[in-house]
């Protein structure tokens, strides 16, 4: 099988990060490699730099890691875990600019056929364009 | 002004006590302009350091700053976690490049500052922690080597805190609500200027 882009899903809330993991697996199977974190370090509601970098790790490809975020601390933090990966990782790594559940399913769709990181990317970023 | 780490440890421990014990301040206002989770994200993260703080403070300057960053960083669990960390980590770079306390005070907090701007991509006048954290960086210039450098460091950082509230928010979650953010201090600009205060209040216990 050729390598596809994995995908990683952030969210403040947990349940939104694995329902919208569960929604991306329904459309492409496991041809795309799906990682989800949500939550802060005590669980409650918020993301954890230390989880985000684990869900990296776990979709890893040697093709890179979009991951698709909900509001502007799941960002933040993802940002941060990009930043704090093993050099040779960081530069393969982007946060989209989209819509988690749209964002994700859409940028899964297109890693599954085996489009780069960037194509990936911009599919999803499509959908915040005006 | 040298900083021993005796010293140092003191003031992490009396700025981290400070923010802990204002949690419920923070978290107040975060819910009438944002998500209602800064309080208890900065404890998290503060008691974090505290854990940690006698191996912290055992290490070189520069290395301890970095290690509170990166304790933030991994603990708070919000984006003040990336933010406040930025500060600290780049605060300890600069002290690895040439920079030394505390004759470059204001360039080392400085590197903070433009850390957080950087993180946030942010700057002054968003109704931030920036609103406070600018304002202590102009003072730190412009009075460097005045006598009275800590006590004007500490009314910079309470008037600049006040001001945020007649501000609207363009950056976080405060933006979403517009001109109803007005009126409300910011709690970013509120836990810096409670860091600040504690460490200025510790300092001139000091003199």
């Amino acid at each position: 099988m050729n390598d596809t882009v994995g995908i990683v899903i952030v969210s403040h809330s947990k349940d939104i990060a694995k329902g919208t993991a569960d929604m991306v697996r329904q459309m492409v199977g496991s041809e795309v490699k799906v990682a989800f974190c949500g939550g802060n370090p005590d669980g409650g509601l918020g993301t954890s730099v230390s989880l985000i970098i684990d869900a990296i790790n776990d979709a890893w490809s040697a093709k890179g890691v979009a991951i698709l975020v909900d509001l502007g601390g799941a960002e933040t933090n993802s940002e941060m875990a990009v930043e704090m990966l093993e050099p040779a990782r960081r530069d393969l790594v982007v946060v989209c600019n989209a819509p988690i559940v749209e964002g994700a399913v859409m940028a899964a769709t297109e890693a599954a056929g085996g489009s780069s990181l960037a194509q990936v990317k911009a599919v999803a970023e499509e959908l915040s364009a005006d | 002004m040298s900083l021993q780490p005796e010293t140092f440890k003191s003031l992490v421990k009396v700025a981290a006590e400070r923010v802990i014990a204002s949690a419920p301040e923070l978290t107040t206002l975060d819910q009438a302009i944002g998500d209602g989770d800064h309080g208890i994200n900065m404890k998290r993260g503060f008691e974090a350091v505290l854990g940690e703080l006698d191996a912290i403070s055992a290490r070189p300057l520069d290395e301890a700053l970095k290690a509170i960053g990166k304790t933030l960083v991994m603990t708070v669990g919000g984006a003040s976690g990336p933010l406040y960390g930025s500060f600290f980590l780049a605060a300890g770079d600069a002290l690895s490049h040439d920079k030394h306390l505390p004759e470059d005070l204001a360039d080392v907090f400085g590197s903070g500052v433009n850390a957080v701007c950087a993180r946030g991509r942010s700057q002054a006048g968003e109704k931030t922690m920036l609103d406070v954290l600018v304002p202590v960086l102009e003072t730190l210039k412009t009075a460097a080597g005045q006598p009275d450098l800590i006590a004007r460091v500490r009314t910079t950082a309470v008037e600049a805190a006040e001001r945020t509230a007649p501000m609207q928010a363009t950056k976080g979650r405060a933006s979403f609500l517009g001109p109803r953010s007005v009126g409300h201090v910011d709690p970013g600009a509120r836990s810096s200027c409670l860091l600040l205060q504690a460490v200025c209040a510790s300092l001139e216990g000091r003199q």
